[in-house]
């Protein structure tokens, strides 16, 4: 009696667990597609954006876009300040972040004491990266623009994009920095290297593929910010170029560009898309277009250096 | 060196040993210098942040001169611009929360399922192949996903809800939304795949599945990661500047209904900017009130992943 019980409980047991496998296994699948569904949303959107600007953008990218300035008539307006002002800015904040960015990653990691000092810049630097571009923009207004008096300039924006991007560059850095084994310094110490022959002879070398790849993402999103130069008060209507060294009348100097007023190509396009008038949006996916296809390529260099750079150190 | 020094008896002979002491002194001094350097570009990071504070608080407290902080808490319109000027940040505030909880609303799910689906289920190739990708939607401008807001997705809401404005909080808030997908899904997906593999080799050893795993034991173990993603991509929702300028319009409006147009606190400061306002004026100083309160509702999202962090931290 007693057998038939356990006997028949246990039917139902194996009953119930195959279905609640089967259950399982099936929320299992469930899930596979609702994360490939996910995916494609992220994809397809990326999809339908690009294809959307180019749709609309291709007809009018041909040479005189990019050698015309902009105009009140869609037809002949072009992006021909916007870029070489895009050029310039980028100059500036290269020239700035680059060196400080590098600077402090290295300072971080090889030399920085473990002390209150040191902890209050690793929090201070993860909190710069959380602070919103905008508030870098109020920033330059208060400081680069009015307080040091360097205007609404090609300088004033340079320095404040370098300071948005100067979070990704140190911690790009230091990732890059730390990634190189014990034994590299050792070694080099044990041959009487100072810190510094250290880092200038082993540390920099080895970690340049890593940093250079953290500096090309860092001007990659510089290159599309455009609140913080908005609100430096930056122009949207430059019909001119800034002036070449050495050239015109009277004749500049050599850094006389930096000071100039100017555009960049995230604001002509802001300024085109703000406007009612059908062509003008044209011109707008025009700029997106070339706007999108510069980060994609410095994006994708980026990932490509870091791919590359995963399968050929092996330490 | 200084065995050296007490070895050599006083004579000419010695010229060499004071010659490396010398260069030792000067490559002693060389090291200092490059210290200094490096210490000082690295404080140049902290110089920052105390210069957005006292820039901030100092155009701020002018401002708060003129306009007494209740006002400036609890009036219900924001009018700064016109002959009866009312400053209620708690107008743009309700732009800024309806748009950030709509982006969320797309963000934070889709976000968590992605990492999930490439930390937990997907091939090594498919990992490989999406997460570059997600990278580059991370990447593109914010600028273009506002034209894209505008022209493509405000256009397609319409054909669904024929009422909706052109501009509104809803299509700015959905592209935002995309635009945040890559930071959470890539950072809590790195959190997910710290987690040892031993703890999912245990979950599968009782018979789990994968799913059952990766709610049960993967998504706990990485609590602090994963929340320090949700909370990078509230700040983003914020602080996001250029979709909502270009796609959910400029007026303030004090209202939680993301079918209806606004202002945020960011496009109100761009608006500003664009305008030709002098240096000074009580227009001028309201950005900079309005930039302080998203400084301060930033800083304390940060304060609280800093915080969710040291709480939930697993140490394996």
């Amino acid at each position: 009696m007693n057998e038939l019980k356990s006997g028949v409980s246990e039917s139902m047991e194996l009953g119930t667990l195959r279905r609640i496998i089967v259950r399982a296994k099936r929320w299992d699948l469930f899930f596979v597609v609702l994360g490939i569904l996910s995916l494609m949303i992220g994809v397809l959107t990326f999809a339908v954006l690009f294809a959307d600007m180019a749709s609309k953008g291709l007809p009018r990218l041909n040479w005189e876009f990019f050698t015309s300035f902009p105009s009140r008539r869609a037809a002949n307006a072009g992006i021909l300040s916007a870029w070489v002002g895009t050029i310039l800015v980028m100059l500036v904040t290269a020239v700035a972040a680059i060196p400080l960015g590098v600077a402090a990653g290295v300072y971080l990691e090889e030399y920085a004491p473990k002390n209150w000092i040191t902890d209050v810049i690793e929090i201070n630097v993860s909190n710069l990266a959380g602070v919103p571009s905008i508030v870098y923009g109020l920033l330059a207004l208060g400081l680069f623009v009015y307080q040091f008096g360097f205007g609404q300039s090609i300088l004033s924006a340079g320095l404040t994009l370098a300071l948005l991007i100067l979070p990704v560059v140190i911690v790009a850095t230091r990732e890059a920095i730390r990634s190189i084994p014990q034994s590299v310094r050792e070694g080099s110490y044990a041959c009487g290297a100072t810190t510094w022959q250290t880092v200038r002879d082993h540390i920099l070398p080895y970690s340049s593929p890593g940093i250079l790849t953290g500096i090309i993402i860092g001007m990659a999103r510089a290159i599309g910010e455009t609140a913080p130069i908005i609100t430096i008060g930056a122009l949207t209507f430059i019909a001119f170029l800034p002036p070449q060294p050495y050239v015109g009348d009277p004749p500049a100097g050599l850094f006389d560009w930096l000071f100039a007023p100017f555009t960049v190509m995230p604001i002509q396009m802001f300024n085109w898309t703000s406007r009612p008038e059908a062509a003008f949006a044209e011109n707008a996916a025009a700029a997106g277009f070339v706007l999108v296809f510069m980060t994609l390529l410095m994006n994708g260099l980026a990932i490509y250096l870091r791919y590359r750079l995963r399968k050929n150190i092996k330490w | 060196m200084s065995n050296t020094l007490s070895l050599s008896e006083p004579s000419v002979a010695d010229l060499s040993v004071s010659d490396r002491l010398r260069k030792k002194a000067s490559r002693h001094m060389k090291e200092r210098v490059i210290e200094s350097l490096l210490f000082l570009a690295a404080a140049m990071s902290v110089l920052t942040t105390i210069g957005i504070i006292y820039i901030l608080v100092k155009e701020s407290y002018v401002f708060f001169q003129m306009v007494p902080l209740s006002d400036f808490l609890f009036d219900t319109q924001w009018t700064p611009l016109f002959d009866d000027a009312h400053y209620g940040i708690m107008v743009l505030l309700s732009g800024t929360i309806t748009s950030s909880v709509v982006a969320l609303l797309v963000a934070l799910p889709l976000g968590t399922i992605i990492a999930i689906y490439l930390s937990e289920f997907a091939g090594f190739k498919t990992r490989e192949i999406a997460k570059p990708f997600l990278e580059l939607l991370g990447g593109v401008p914010t600028i273009v996903y506002g034209y894209f807001a505008l022209t493509f997705v405000a256009p397609l809401l319409q054909k669904i809800y024929p009422d909706l404005p052109g501009f509104s909080l809803l299509s700015a808030g959905l592209v935002m939304g995309i635009m945040i997908i890559p930071y959470v899904s890539s950072l809590s997906e790195d959190a997910m795949r710290a987690v040892p593999m031993s703890l999912r080799e245990g979950s599968y050893a009782m018979g789990a599945t994968r799913l059952q795993t990766a709610l049960r034991v993967v998504m706990p173990a990485a609590t602090s990661g994963i929340a320090s993603a949700y909370i990078l991509g509230i700040s983003r929702a914020v602080g996001e500047t250029m979709i909502l300028a270009v796609a959910a319009g400029m007026q303030p409006n004090l209202t939680f209904n993301p079918l209806e147009s606004g202002a945020t606190i960011t496009s109100y400061i761009v608006q500003v900017a664009l305008g030709d306002l002098p240096h000074g004026s009580i227009g001028y100083q309201t950005i900079f009130a309005a930039g302080l309160t998203l400084l301060l509702i930033t800083l304390a999202f940060n304060l609280l992943g800093f915080w969710l962090r040291k709480k939930y931290r697993e140490v394996y």
